[in-house]
């Protein structure tokens, strides 16, 4: 570490608890989020915003919801692009089918619809374990792309299965600009890294790591096992379920069943090993290196 | 009647190709616990390996064996390089680094004999024999009774091999306890490198006959997610279950595309097998022959 804790004191429980406790953290998040916000839409140019920047964040979104499931709660999942798949056709969904659907309620839907998605597909997690339910998850993973390939009602009836994303309006503001659709993005991604970042350190994120480190000394100290795991799968695949969402709205514009197959799961399962298994800012760190390899080996 | 039981003997004999490749993951994870997502990739390598060696003009008992020089060497290399400095770390990181391997098996096949769909003939052809469609009126592939006729003798010599001979036992031993093998003298290394070998053997088996069925491609490598629902269902750990497991999965899903697959639109063998195999799991957590496993704290 580049700097200690020493010397700084806590005089209330807030101050204790707050979601980062030490000085140089809340600075440095500070200077982070200053720079990501003024800094980075002044400079970028056009390509590095909507190649590489929105790209990043949508999959440090991803990164975000399979590192609570994994890396917290110690569930492995090769399924998260088909989370992220039921997100973006959910808020497809709902902005195609309900008149004046506001964009960011239609995120916030999609999201709740891959939630539950998750909890169905987390419900062998209570029996099975390790390597089991790693597999287990592909089932997930192939029959979400498989129905939603199949069911023409989730595309719109559109022959080849392909959703194009409507506009982006908030308010009457349109996001067409690469730096507002950046600037979106980021604003979504920081809300839910830092509720991400809240969570871990309350009693939920506590349950989870408990659950992961052994579930039967966690059952055994009075931790709802199947509460919390299920928890754990809905929250993952929110995250996972907003990513896709913003993948398919802010990043590609159009996307197609197939795009969420099982290598974009491995990609972001990649991204989170890459960053730090169990930890928020890894998955943050994950990506990059990933986006960067990409030309070489996709 | 007929019809449902030609569907179930096909599937039956096709999932006796998917318990080929699920024996190489098994004989891994038994002897290491290492879960080897690049099982499939070996697959392919074997198989274009054996075919590249094939048109250079060598006879096919000598591109036999060289593949299978070829698949001990990979097997070898792959221990040093990749296993070993990775003892010791969470099952999830070497599961990672098996897939790496996958992406670099899969290059360094196409880099070395090329990405083109080659054929690869064993000399038996995929037709229904005469006899039995005479006297009961029901298709049995000739070469389907062929691949399960060696993959019958392929499990007769792993089950003779790991109970009689001296590595066999070794290799138990390993597999039951890491640490106890090793405060008794048995070699770990060694005894990984052999397991790699006697998987990379499968594999080669495995993709001899894949092959010569679907063509030498790309596709080979997705042999390893067919065989992936066939191991849960039969268990991590268990050789007879990965035969059990393969007839399960190979017979249901092909009746399930046959009766269930018109009313949703057929493509269900995407997912139609882990769906079953996931039943299955939840019956049995550990798979069907799959060793107990208890927690304590």
């Amino acid at each position: 570490m580049l700097y200690r804790e020493a010397g700084q004191f806590k005089a209330s429980y807030g101050a204790d608890q707050q979601i980062f406790p030490i000085r140089q953290d809340r600075i440095g998040i500070m200077i982070v989020l200053a720079i990501a916000f003024i800094a980075v839409p002044m400079l970028a140019s056009e390509y590095w915003l909507k190649g590489i920047l929105i790209q990043f964040l949508v999959f440090s979104c991803a990164a975000l919801g399979l590192n609570i499931l994994t890396g917290y709660a110690g569930q492995l999942s090769l399924g998260s692009a088909a989370f992220m798949a039921v997100g973006a056709f959910a808020s497809y969904n709902f902005m195609l089918r309900i008149d004046g659907m506001p964009l960011l309620v239609a995120f916030v839907l999609g999201g709740l619809a891959a939630a539950f998605v998750g909890i169905l597909f987390g419900l062998p997690s209570l029996r099975i374990k390790g390597f089991y339910l790693a597999v287990a998850t592909l089932a997930a993973q192939f029959f979400i792309v498989w129905l939603l390939t199949k069911v023409s009602w989730f595309s719109n009836d559109s022959s080849s299965g392909v959703i194009t994303a409507q506009e982006m309006v908030i308010f009457g503001y349109k996001f067409v600009t690469p730096e507002s659709k950046y600037l979106l993005v980021l604003s979504v991604v920081t809300a839910l890294a830092l509720m991400a970042k809240n969570m871990v350190r309350g009693s939920v994120g506590r349950a989870w790591m408990a659950v992961r480190d052994m579930d039967v000394a966690a059952e055994v100290i009075g931790i709802r096992i199947m509460h919390t795991k299920l928890l754990a799968f809905a929250v993952s695949s929110f995250y996972c379920g907003v990513a896709g969402a913003l993948y398919a709205y802010a990043y590609l514009g159009t996307v197609e069943p197939e795009g969420f197959n099982l290598d974009l799961s491995f990609k972001i399962l990649f991204m989170i090993i890459i960053g730090g298994v169990g930890s928020i800012s890894g998955a943050f760190l994950g990506p990059p290196s990933s986006s960067c390899c990409r030309f070489s080996w996709m | 009647m007929q019809f449902f039981l030609e569907v179930l003997i096909g599937g039956l004999l096709s999932g006796v190709m998917y318990s080929f490749v699920a024996l190489g993951f098994v004989l891994i994870y038994k002897a290491s616990g290492v879960f080897n997502f690049a099982q499939g990739a070996m697959v392919f390598f074997a198989a274009l390996t054996f075919v590249g060696i094939l048109e250079l003009g060598v006879p096919f008992w000598l591109a036999l064996v060289l593949a299978f020089g070829a698949m001990v060497i990979l097997g070898i290399a792959t221990e040093r390089i990749v296993l070993r400095p990775l003892v010791n770390q969470p099952p999830i990181a070497l599961f990672m680094a098996t897939i790496g391997l996958t992406f670099f098996i899969e290059g360094l096949a196409q880099a070395m004999w090329g990405a083109s769909v080659r054929g690869l003939d064993l000399g038996i052809q995929d037709e229904p024999i005469e006899w039995i469609l005479q006297a009961t009126d029901i298709g049995v592939s000739k070469f389907d009774l062929f691949a399960a006729g060696v993959a019958a003798v392929l499990v007769t010599a792993l089950a003779l091999f790991f109970q009689y001979t001296r590595i066999g036992r070794a290799l138990r031993a390993v597999a039951d306890d890491h640490q106890a093998a090793l405060s008794i003298g048995i070699p770990l290394q060694t005894i990984w490198r052999i397991v790699w070998a006697v998987a990379g053997f499968v594999a080669l088996v495995a993709g001899l006959i894949w092959g010569a069925r679907n063509g030498v491609s790309f596709s080979l490598t997705f042999t390893a997610l067919k065989a992936l629902p066939v191991l849960i269902l039969g268990g991590f750990t268990s050789v007879p279950g990965a035969i059990v497991g393969g007839l399960i999965i190979g017979s249901t899903e092909k009746l399930a595309e046959v009766y269930l697959g018109g009313y949703v639109g057929g493509g269900t063998d995407s997912w139609f097998p882990y769906v079953m195999a996931l039943a299955f799991l939840l019956v049995r957590p550990e798979g069907l022959f799959g060793e107990k496993h208890i927690d304590r704290v």
